[in-house]
């Protein structure tokens, strides 16, 4: 099951980019993000039912923790083609792009989808590091798929900057496997997760502080936390929608995987805290900042990118104080994020096709135009709001009630940067669902279903965590120590 | 205790060194194919140095990827970008650098850095080559000020390149290399990352005029 999971996006990534203009071009992109999703449904039966198991000899791991994201991976990507099916025949329409680009776009789309599950799957160190370059390097050209001057500068800005972070992880890369070959042997072993985390307690702990202040800081890049965080608004708001949507719900979790399997070697090697510290003040830091340039933003997808950049900034927290409690509010929190902020990138994509601009200030009464478009985005925005009864609330609420408990000072920043991100998302997004209005119809109808079926799905966390996903988190939280 | 440094040693200190030197002399050139050729150099000579650490370990690995670095860092990257300068008609740009010897001022001040942070952990090293750890760190570092001082295209894209040299050089001087999988992967990334930046300096030519990346200050949070 694993191979087809990993062999369907593949496969079917090379045989988009030969379809060309063939009319079952665009099927073929949602048929292969339905098959991955199964076969990542079987796998994680599998998981659950007989433990975790490796595959490839010992280069692929699969363990509770990782198949968890692998399940999310896939349903994002599912519902975002799905999502973008409509939507990219709407930019078509328009003009803004082209036959030969809509083919680069899919078939870049199912690249994407592969380098991330091979980056979740991977046992390898070294190979998690290329399989996140490679996620870069197939995002690039599809953020820049609209080649206009702001396109293009953020696609740059996007590749230089993350090139420079993801440099850093490899020169930490290099130093764990400095550190682990101490230990293991030049066996060709030394990257292997499974192998660090037995000898975890022997390595060096000078080196292993600094391979992980460089992993931090590396895959923090592409995390978004501060201070290397400017490509991820521009790459949000200057590629096309449902880019921004994989992005936020996708990218940035596989990121965050990065850093905590390797957090999970630097607690056993380094005495103390020394990690979770670190995690704690870039988290905070990076909420903060965000938070506060929230309310400057004129053009929606960069109002929402900078959300994204906050929500890490907490989920990065979360998982700094460590403890079962807190991981566990992590991953719900990621779970949540994930959903909720693919989801109202899917309402913005359609708002901004219908308004015809990504300027806050000119979209007006989308209630009006399209109510369902409308509560889809006023609904999205209380839920990413952390209002209860949604998801978000929950994880927030249990992130808040940890932090007040164990790291009391930390309260007031909290409470502070949750307290301007509100204000300022709901005082823009209000006038823009209510008031007055003048747009235009769209010539293909909007695929609406899966904002309400992402938003139905965090409600539905909300108020109820099923038995089963609730010993899932645990288990991945106790992975975590 | 034995003083005296064995042949191979030296050796791999002298390319070393010349990666070093290399580095500061991309610092200060400011034409766009003497710069590209600096590269290659730089990329020949760590070839050259790795091929002598696998002469004396007998590691087999290390052949291949001297062999690797070989074919990549000196033939093929090299050739592209000159390719590229040569299609996008950039051949004769050069650039004006401001302030050269400040720039190389603060290269210095980043070598002497690098060296202070490498020495603990070369201490903990056994291989042959770690002296030379803290110069692949200050190699890394140079590279990422080149990056910074650039304002054109292709140089930063030297930079991008000549840091991951830097960062090939740490692997081998520290742990002898990676294992071979993860080398192949690295080097596949780097090859299509030039591609795509390849295809890329097309659209920024075209819808810029120029490969200037002073033009691109447009994004940002007013």
């Amino acid at each position: 099951m694993f191979v087809i999971l990993l062999a369907i996006p593949l496969v079917s990534g090379a045989l988009l980019t030969v379809a060309g203009e063939r009319t079952w071009a665009p099927h073929l992109n949602i048929i292969a993000s339905v098959g991955t999703f199964l076969a990542s449904a079987l796998l994680t039966m599998e998981i659950v039912t007989r433990g975790p198991r490796f595959a490839f000899g010992e280069q692929f791991f699969i363990d509770s923790m990782n198949v968890f994201f692998v399940a999310l991976t896939a349903f994002v990507g599912m519902t975002t083609s799905i999502f973008s099916g409509p939507y990219m025949r709407n930019e078509q329409a328009h003009g803004r792009l082209s036959i030969p680009r809509l083919r680069l776009y899919k078939s870049m789309y199912q690249l994407f989808m592969f380098t991330m599950l091979v980056a979740l799957t991977t046992n390898n160190m070294g190979i998690l590091w290329v399989a996140m370059e490679a996620a870069t390097l197939t995002t690039v050209l599809l953020v820049s798929l609209y080649r206009t001057p702001a396109s293009l500068e953020a696609a740059w800005k996007y590749f230089i900057l993350c090139g420079v972070g993801i440099a850093q992880a490899l020169f930490g890369t290099i130093l764990l496997y400095f550190a682990a070959e101490r230990v293991l042997g030049e066996a060709g072993n030394a990257l292997l997760w499974t192998h660090l985390v037995d000898v975890r307690g022997q390595l060096e702990p000078a080196i292993m502080a600094l391979a992980f202040i460089f992993l931090l800081v590396g895959y923090g890049t592409k995390v978004g936390l501060a201070p290397l965080h400017n490509w991820l608004p521009d790459a949000h708001a200057e590629g096309p929608t449902p880019v921004s949507a994989v992005l936020s719900g996708l990218l940035l979790n596989v990121a965050l995987y990065a850093i905590l399997r390797c957090k999970v070697l630097a607690d056993g090697a380094i005495p103390g805290e020394f990690a979770g510290n670190l995690m704690m003040g870039f988290g905070l830091l990076t909420l903060l900042l965000a938070a506060f340039f929230l309310g400057r933003q004129k053009d929606i997808k960069r109002m929402f990118a900078y959300s994204s950049i906050e929500h890490m900034g907490l989920i990065t927290f979360a998982f700094g104080m460590g403890g079962a409690v807190a991981n566990f509010a992590g991953f719900l929190h990621m779970t949540m994020h994930s959903l909720t902020k693919s989801a109202i990138f899917f309402a913005v994509g359609h708002a901004t096709q219908k308004a015809g601009t990504q300027m806050m200030a000119d979209i007006r009464g989308l209630i009006r135009i399209n109510p369902v478009i409308g509560w889809g985005l006023m609904l999205g925005t209380l839920a990413i709001l952390g209002m209860p009864p949604f998801g978000v609330f929950a994880s927030e609420f249990m992130i808040l009630t940890h932090a007040m408990k164990y790291y009391p000072w930390t309260t007031p920043i909290l409470l502070l940067a949750l307290g301007v991100a509100f204000a300022s998302i709901f005082g823009k997004v209000q006038p823009m669902v209510f008031g007055e209005t003048h747009a235009k119809r769209l010539p293909h109808a909007p695929a609406i279903t899966p904002v309400f079926v992402h938003l139905a799905i965090v409600l539905m966390l909300g108020l109820y965590i099923p038995p089963y996903l609730t010993r899932w988190f645990h288990e991945a939280a106790r992975m975590l120590g | 205790m034995n003083t005296t440094i064995p042949l191979s040693a030296q050796l791999i200190n002298l390319c070393a060194a010349v990666i070093l030197l290399l580095a500061f002399a991309m610092l200060a050139q400011r034409r766009v194919m003497p710069l590209i050729n600096l590269f290659g150099f730089q990329g020949l000579v760590l070839a050259g140095s790795t091929l002598v650490v696998a002469v004396t370990t007998h590691q087999a690995h290390l052949y291949w990827s001297a062999g690797l670095t070989l074919l990549l860092k000196a033939m093929l990257l090299p050739w592209i970008l000159h390719r590229l300068v040569r299609s996008l008609y950039v051949k004769w740009d050069v650039e004006s650098l401001v302030n050269v010897p400040t720039t190389m001022l603060i290269g210095i001040a980043l070598v002497i850095v690098a060296f202070n942070v490498a020495q603990p952990i070369s201490l903990l090293s056994h291989t042959i080559s770690r002296g030379t750890l803290g110069i692949a760190l200050a190699t890394v570092m140079l590279a990422f000020l080149m990056m910074i001082t650039r304002t054109k295209a292709i140089p930063q894209v030297v930079g991008f390149l000549a840091m991951e040299n830097g960062l090939f050089l740490a692997a081998t001087s520290a742990t002898y290399g990676m294992p071979m999988v993860v080398e192949l992967g690295i080097a596949l990334d780097v090859l299509v990352g030039v591609i795509i930046l390849g295809v890329f300096f097309f659209q920024i030519r075209d819808q810029f005029d120029s490969l200037d990346i002073s033009h691109m200050e447009h994004l940002k949070d007013d």
